[in-house]
């Protein structure tokens, strides 16, 4: 018996790495550098054809094969980057409007995530709630809540709450369908056995079937920072005093097309930010998950 | 003397979800003495699970009575312990808070409950394991565990639900030993659910055959073999084989009802 773990141990640990081991790593780390080395490539193709799209003459003698009136030219969006960040933008300084959006994205997607997990959990576990609510929580959830954000801000006014509830209303119901689909999927052995070596109610609640619905609750906050920032990027657009979509609605009026793909761009590295992070955090809470294949995740 | 486990005249019906019933047990008696090892051998589906499923408390039987300890099953009893025949230890705890489970549960500081758990660990052999989390172990490890995980809250009354039917042949017989040292050491009253007849023998006291389904008893027989046993070796034995040709014609029968049914069911 002792030889089994002592057998099974070693497996762990492993030996020392042999030749083919080091190919094998050397062979990792050269397609490593080739997948990187086409990424820049692809930039490159695509910005430089955009960009010289917008500069050269096409077939007729007036026209260009891209309009920078409409399109934006790359090198413009630069300068409008550097501009706004030197001189600071219309509405002040840069990074307030980033700052703000994010602050409406991050309060949003905190209070609708605490929501969503409260009610997801309460409906997943008691089911004379789910029962009579489900109706209503499907009728809500097939309505586009987007539109909500005009009455926020008939209601709520030209502050950040008004950013912050239309963020709330877009997460809630993504985790909360994954809160509640979590902890109606918990594997049933599990529950018999908690019971079985003596859990309470409570117990069973903290023990199993929170962590068991988790997985399912943190695989949702990928999408709901998303739409945390969807929320507060159109509620700007709608009405606002500070933010990155006070910023496009303003480009947008004066014809800046620049403007428009500058701030789609800040948008995407917050976005980007925000998903290393949650990636980071994921990877923190739930150690005990066998480590999946490398998928690329689009 | 009381019997440890009794079931008199049990029925359980399920109700299935176009609600007609399902009767998965029907007049079923059964007793375990005290500190007996006491196999249940069946076909697939003769409601095996479901006894146990009674005697643990986790479901109330449609008929008849189930008495632990001479008292009748209100809830899961603190007495009881379960292993199970699926994976059942805590994928997001590690060895050794999977088998510090119930103690915590049972309102033991950390500290304690850590220390017997420790000490669990080593006895059924996982020693150097505990900060492992189960799918870093191997199916025989895991079982190890939940060995473990039941058996530190010294369950005076044992029930195993086909608990090595997912391990490869030597790792079953390794484990079907060790049973048998760990639980000479405790005699508890065990019931072990199984489909496997020469498994049945090798541990048990008395095996209890049951009919296929709706399941009742068909036969018990007395397993004379001396202690301790050696699992591996004991199936050479001339009286292994009388028993186990005995029990056969019993079962076979069973057996070829439930395979006629599986039959039916497919075509």
């Amino acid at each position: 018996m002792s030889a089994l773990s002592a057998s099974s141990r070693s497996a762990f640990v492993g030996p020392e790495p042999t030749s083919s081991d080091l190919a094998r790593r050397r062979a990792r780390t050269n397609r490593r550098l080739l997948v990187n080395g086409l990424r820049v490539a692809f930039a490159v193709v695509v910005l430089g054809f955009w960009e010289i799209g917008t500069t050269i003459d096409a077939i007729h003698k007036d026209g260009l094969w891209i309009d920078p009136f409409f399109y934006g030219r790359p090198s413009g969006i630069a300068s409008q980057l550097s501009t706004w960040i030197q001189n600071g933008t219309a509405q002040g300084p840069l990074w307030l409007q980033v700052a703000t959006t994010l602050e409406e994205a991050f309060l949003g997607f905190l209070i609708g995530v605490v929501l969503g997990v409260v009610f997801g959990v309460a409906l997943g576990r008691v089911r004379l709630l789910s029962d009579v609510f489900a109706p209503y929580i499907k009728a809500l959830n097939a309505m586009p809540r987007v539109v909500l954000g005009s009455i926020f801000i008939i209601t709520i006014g030209y502050g950040i709450w008004s950013k912050v509830a239309l963020a709330v209303v877009l997460v809630f119901f993504v985790v909360f369908f994954n809160a509640f689909q979590g902890v109606r999927e918990v594997d049933r052995v599990l529950i018999a056995n908690a019971r079985i070596l003596g859990a309470s109610e409570r117990q069973l609640s903290t023990h199993v079937i929170l962590p068991s619905a988790l997985s399912w609750i943190l695989a949702s906050l990928h999408t709901s920072f998303g739409f945390a920032l969807v929320g507060a990027v159109v509620g700007e657009y709608l009405g606002a005093i500070h933010g990155i979509g006070l910023i496009i609605a303003t480009a947008q009026a004066t014809f800046n097309p620049n403007g428009v793909f500058a701030a789609m761009f800040i948008l995407a590295v917050v976005a980007l930010t925000a998903e290393v992070a949650l990636t980071w955090l994921e990877g923190r809470l739930i150690k005990w998950r066998p480590n999946t294949l490398e998928v690329p995740r689009i | 003397m009381a019997a440890a486990i009794e079931l008199r005249h049990v029925t359980k019906r399920f109700l299935t979800p176009s609600g007609t019933a399902y009767t998965a047990l029907r007049d079923l008696d059964l007793a375990v003495q005290d500190g007996e090892f006491c196999a249940v051998v069946g076909p697939t589906g003769c409601g095996k699970s479901t006894t146990l499923a009674l005697i643990s408390g986790l479901e109330p039987p449609s008929e008849g009575e189930v008495l632990v300890g001479g008292a009748p099953v209100q809830r899961v009893g603190r007495d009881v312990g379960y292993v199970f025949q699926a994976d059942a230890v805590f994928p997001w705890k590690s060895v050794l808070d999977n088998v510090a489970t119930g103690p915590r549960f049972r309102g033991i500081e950390r500290r304690e409950a850590d220390e017997r758990a420790r000490d669990w660990i080593r006895r059924v052999g996982l020693a150097g394991f505990e900060r492992y989390y189960p799918h870093q172990l191997s199916g025989g490890m895991r079982k190890r565990a939940a060995l473990a995980q039941t058996l530190i809250n010294e369950p005076r009354f044992l029930l195993m639900d086909e608990p090595f039917s997912a391990l490869d042949v030597q790792t079953r017989t390794l484990m079907e030993n060790e049973l048998l040292q760990l639980w000479s050491a405790t005699r508890a009253s065990v019931v072990f659910v199984t489909h496997d007849l020469e498994e049945a023998i090798a541990l048990a006291d008395r095996v209890v055959v049951i009919t296929a389904g709706p399941g009742t008893v068909k036969g018990v027989y007395r397993v004379d073999l001396p202690r301790p046993r050696n699992v591996a070796e004991i199936r050479f034995q001339p009286e292994f084989s009388r028993i186990y040709q005995e029990i056969w014609n019993d079962l076979r029968d069973e057996v070829l009802v439930s395979y006629e049914r599986s039959k039916r069911v497919v075509s």
